[in-house]
């Protein structure tokens, strides 16, 4: 099955000639720039390429034939939420009266986002069980910044300055140690027991007078519900420190489990995985931060208010000097909250728990399904993903798990997840979404299944896998020892040109 | 379910094969104390309701105004081209690049983003990408610190106030950050005080790693960029620019006048304003920072058969190999956004490029002329590109009442630098090639008319002092 277009592009700079393109702007007067001193003009024009529109047209549209998307096949990537992406949100974001707003725009023109942001904050204090909620973060990791910072303010603020430690398990997120360092804080990490949980002992052993805060993944990376939560936070509190959920597997609980009711003090969600906004090949995506009580004073400015008349404004800048202050401009990527807006409201209540009970309901199906072929290392009832491992497949075969991730490729599929979380041999970390159907889940369970036969049969034949997409396997070695980052014609013509 | 497949006997079968009757059986690890009651939330919306709703909320908003407001986010002509092929599926459902085989579609147009943006800003490394011009400076300042091994950043007050925040944000963690202030009178007014900064570099114990300066500044100034730079070298510190790319066509760009990084916001290369995001934030270095830069980088290779192809490259700079070594936290970035501006750049070419700089600082200079005509002046007297401030008494109540007529007249100053009070009575301005002759007579003409009402209706400031 191929799934992706076959011919390589030549790039923008190779099909460029110049003389091509133009007339979309009237040309500017002659004397335009004159009164521009000399010293700051440009004096060689950037050498960017030349082209009419109907090649770049071309040229976008068969380079996006070389992708595989959601749009165009299953994609279980773990830990990333790869859902459906409506299309109404799409439509929604790009009406004139959101799209054109301007987000200096004073309060009195801006009352129909302002109420959209508003009330989205609304929804996710009831979804995450927290007193409020910021909009600014503009992605997931940026959201455990804030939350890592506001921490920090909070211990501030009682003199409780002598705590520069934060606990992560070892099954974490790597933003969440980079986070962590970020914001001055030294990592400890916790090893995990055998059930995948959290080390409850080696835990209490590393929680002191010097732990600031506890980030903890629930469900955790391998999609396991961290049973010992409640034990966990209690000791988390008891010490003085502070308990910091990472919301990104928040698609598996949703009106089952809410954080803020549990005892966490700050979470962030990742509206590009739970909430369906488009990942955009990498971006954009927003990370909105809720917090309990107890963090209030400290979240980023500025918030979204509602006076006593019901109109809507922003926090002024000097409104409430105990904030973090903020961490990026704006307000935040409204763009994306206008498409998660949609999305919660186009569920509702009752449809987002349906969300997470069909999303769970896949995953375990998909355990099933392949456990007899893989080994499943924690094989109890799964959230909204789990991990397969090939760690026996290669210890019979040789063949590795990245292999069997590209013989995937053949067969029509996005692989999953892989080498992560690292704690896992050989892992493969799988999470088939609640928008996928069935037949696409026993499709794709069978292809698995014939993959791990063919380790047995024909191991190199899934060695040199991909044998069906536009490029085989790349050599990354020469691509980091010798960085070409950028065109050049010289550095360019090295390389044979795919025309 | 408004997306979901899944029938009442799908369910029943997937139950079946697990040997369960209800999904609460895959709940029964979370602790009875701990389970959720239920969401308090309206029920599902259909989607034409749903649509309704939507539509009115953006109808509430006014964006029919003739609008003179940038400060960090621009208005321009997008070619539709831009957005209909950012709607192509395969680009917006599509994630990260992490299997490069059948990703060969973004990992290009990610190396000719890294391509077109070095040809900009005349550095060879440009990171794919960050959050927006703000996080991508503040990301700017770490790298300095990171770069020198030293832990303090110059910035100069005439940085955009949200960049500054930013920065004080991301350098709470031990590092420190001082203002340069700004020359007060006479020609430079407005733009980096240099005597101020070279005083602030030769303090022997506190070490600079980095000065930030940005071109065109917050208030429209062209800065003495190259001096600057040069003052930030002989005391072994980085130079940072913050950039604006539109104006690149026209402006010395930052590896001209030798800047070690540009940073700034891409929002003006085909992306609308949006009321904040999703932007596109600029990070580029020169050769000798790329094992400091924070981001994706992708570069060209070759696969198994020798054929040209793209990949992700450095990765150990990133936190989900380095975890707490890593260069910065970012994991999700703004790459459909870094796609906006290729084919933005593609689309419009470089004599485009030029025009759109030059129509703006043409169409401004009208616009200068205009308020001049009706006594709004500028407030600082060098050169600008196409954004400048206006001395308007009482501005920010003139500036309420022009909506009423149907203007946004650009910023009130004194709600973005409210610590200055030289520009408590003053407007930021900003024409581009969008700006109509209409747009700005409209606006001349409602400000003369505010500006007779309001002498009658206040005392003047000699009545006042009485």
């Amino acid at each position: 099955m191929t799934v992706v277009g076959e011919q390589l592009q030549p790039t923008l700079f190779e099909r460029g000639r110049p003389g091509r393109g133009g007339d979309k702007i009237p040309h500017p007067p002659k004397n335009a720039l004159d009164r521009i001193p000399a010293a700051a003009r440009r004096v060689k024009p950037p050498a960017l390429p030349e082209l009419n529109e109907p090649e770049v047209v071309r040229h976008y549209v068969n380079l996006s034939q070389l992708n595989y998307a959601i749009d165009t096949g299953f994609y279980p990537l773990g830990s990333c939420t790869m859902k459906f992406n409506p299309k109404l949100n799409e439509w929604a974001a790009r009406l004139p009266g959101f799209a054109t707003l301007h987000p200096l725009a004073p309060d009195s023109i801006a009352q129909g986002t302002l109420q959209l942001l508003w009330e989205l904050e609304g929804i996710l204090c009831e979804i995450s069980g927290m007193t409020a909620v910021t909009l600014q973060p503009a992605a997931g990791a940026q959201g455990e910044l804030t939350g890592i910072l506001m921490i920090r303010a909070y211990h501030r603020s009682r003199g409780d300055t002598e705590r520069d430690e934060v606990l992560v398990p070892d099954s974490s997120h790597g933003t969440n140690p980079a986070t962590a360092s970020m914001a001055g804080f030294r990592t400890i990490t916790i090893p995990s027991a055998a059930d995948g949980g959290v080390d409850l002992d080696k835990f209490r052993a590393a929680l002191g007078p010097r732990t600031a805060a506890v980030m903890i993944t629930n469900p955790s990376t391998l999609g396991l519900f961290e049973q010992r939560i409640g034990d966990l936070l209690d000791e988390v509190h008891a010490a003085g420190a502070l308990a910091y959920m990472d919301g990104a597997n928040l698609n598996a609980i949703l009106g089952r489990f809410k954080p803020g009711e549990a005892g966490f003090d700050v979470m962030h969600f990742n509206v590009h995985k739970t909430f369906s906004t488009p990942h955009g090949g990498g971006g954009p995506g927003a990370g909105p931060v809720g917090v309990a009580p107890v963090l209030l004073p400290y979240l980023p400015s500025p918030r979204v208010l509602r006076a006593d008349d019901g109109s809507f404004r922003l926090e002024g800048p000097d409104e409430r000097s105990t904030s973090i202050g903020r961490l990026r401009s704006f307000v935040g990527n409204t763009g994306v909250l206008v498409r998660a807006y949609a999305y919660l409201r186009a569920h509702g209540g009752t449809g987002l728990r349906q969300v997470s009970d069909d999303a769970v309901l896949a995953a375990n199906y998909l355990r099933k399904r392949v456990g007899g072929a893989y080994d499943i290392p924690f094989d109890r009832a799964c959230k909204h993903e789990f991990v397969a491992s090939a760690a026996g497949i290669k210890r019979r075969t040789g063949v590795r798990t990245l292999d069997i991730a590209k013989r995937l490729i053949d067969y029509g599929y996005h692989p999953p997840t892989i080498y992560f979380p690292l704690t896992v041999e050989e892992g493969m970390l799988i999470e088939p979404t609640e928008t996928e159907s069935v037949e696409t889940l026993d499709a794709f369970a069978d292809a698995l299944i014939a993959i791990a036969a063919e380790c047995e049969t024909d191991p190199e034949l899934v060695r040199s896998a991909p044998h069906d997409a536009p490029v085989g396997r790349l050599d990354e070695a020469t691509a980091a020892r010798q960085p070409n980052l950028r065109w050049r014609p010289m550095a360019g013509a090295e390389m044979p040109c795919p025309d | 379910m408004p997306y979901g497949p899944h029938t009442a006997s799908d369910r029943v079968r997937m139950l079946a094969a697990l040997g369960i009757d209800s999904v609460d059986a895959l709940f029964a690890d979370i602790p009875e104390n701990l389970r959720a009651g239920r969401l308090d939330l309206p029920g599902p919306e259909p989607e034409l309701e749903l649509a309704a709703r939507l539509q009115g909320l953006a109808a509430r908003n006014r964006t029919d105004l003739a609008s003179f407001l940038g400060a960090g986010v621009y208005r321009h002509w997008t070619p539709p081209n831009v957005d209909q092929l950012l709607l192509r599926g395969e680009w917006y459902t599509a994630y990260t690049p992490y299997q490069p085989e059948i990703s060969q579609g973004t990992l290009q147009s990610i190396y000719e983003y890294e391509s077109l943006l070095a040809e900009l800003v005349d550095l060879d490394v440009v990171s794919a990408s960050h959050y927006d011009g703000a996080a991508a400076t503040a990301e700017a300042g770490l790298m300095t610190c990171r770069a020198t091994r030293r832990g303090r950043v110059l910035v100069s007050k005439a940085v955009h106030p949200h960049y500054r925040q930013t920065l004080t944000a991301y350098f709470g963690a031990g590092l420190e950050l001082d203002d340069i202030p700004l020359v007060a009178d006479g020609d430079g007014a407005g733009t980096t005080d240099l005597a101020a900064l070279e005083r602030l570099l030769s303090e022997p114990e506190r070490p600079v790693a980095g000065v930030i300066a940005g071109q065109p500044n917050f208030f429209g100034l062209l800065e003495p960029m190259a001096e600057i730079a040069r003052l930030a070298h002989a005391a072994g510190a980085l130079f940072v620019s913050v950039i604006e790319p539109v104006s690149l066509a026209v402006l010395a760009p930052p590896g001209a006048y030798g800047a070690d990084i540009a940073a700034g916001e891409g929002q003006p290369l085909g992306i609308a304003p949006q009321y904040g995001g999703p932007y596109l934030g600029i990070l580029a270095s020169t050769d000798a920072l790329v094992r400091q830069i924070p981001g994706r980088l992708v570069g060209m290779t070759t696969d198994v058969k020798g054929r040209r192809a793209y990949v992700m490259t450095l990765r150990a700079r990133e936190q989900d190999i380095r975890r707490d070594k890593a260069a910065s936290n970012i994991c999700t970035n703004q790459a459909l956004l870094a796609l906006a501006a290729s084919i933005y750049l593609a689309t419009i070419g470089p004599h485009g490029l030029r025009d759109v700089a030059a129509q703006g600082a043409a169409r401004a200079a009208r616009l200068e002329a205009a308020l001049a005509a009706v006594g709004a002046a500028r407030v600082h007297p060098g050169p600008y590109l196409n954004e400048f401030a206006v001395r308007v008494p009482d501005a920010r109540a003139v500036h309420r009442r022009l909506i009423d007529r149907g203007v946004l007249a650009g910023l009130v100053l004194g709600d973005l630098v409210p610590d200055e009070p030289s520009l408590a009575d003053a407007l930021l301005v900003c024409a581009t090639e969008v700006t109509t002759d209409a747009e700005i007579e409209l606006c001349a003409g409602s400000l003369a008319a505010e500006l007779a009402s309001h002498d009658v209706a206040t005392p003047s400031p000699v009545e006042a002092a009485r």
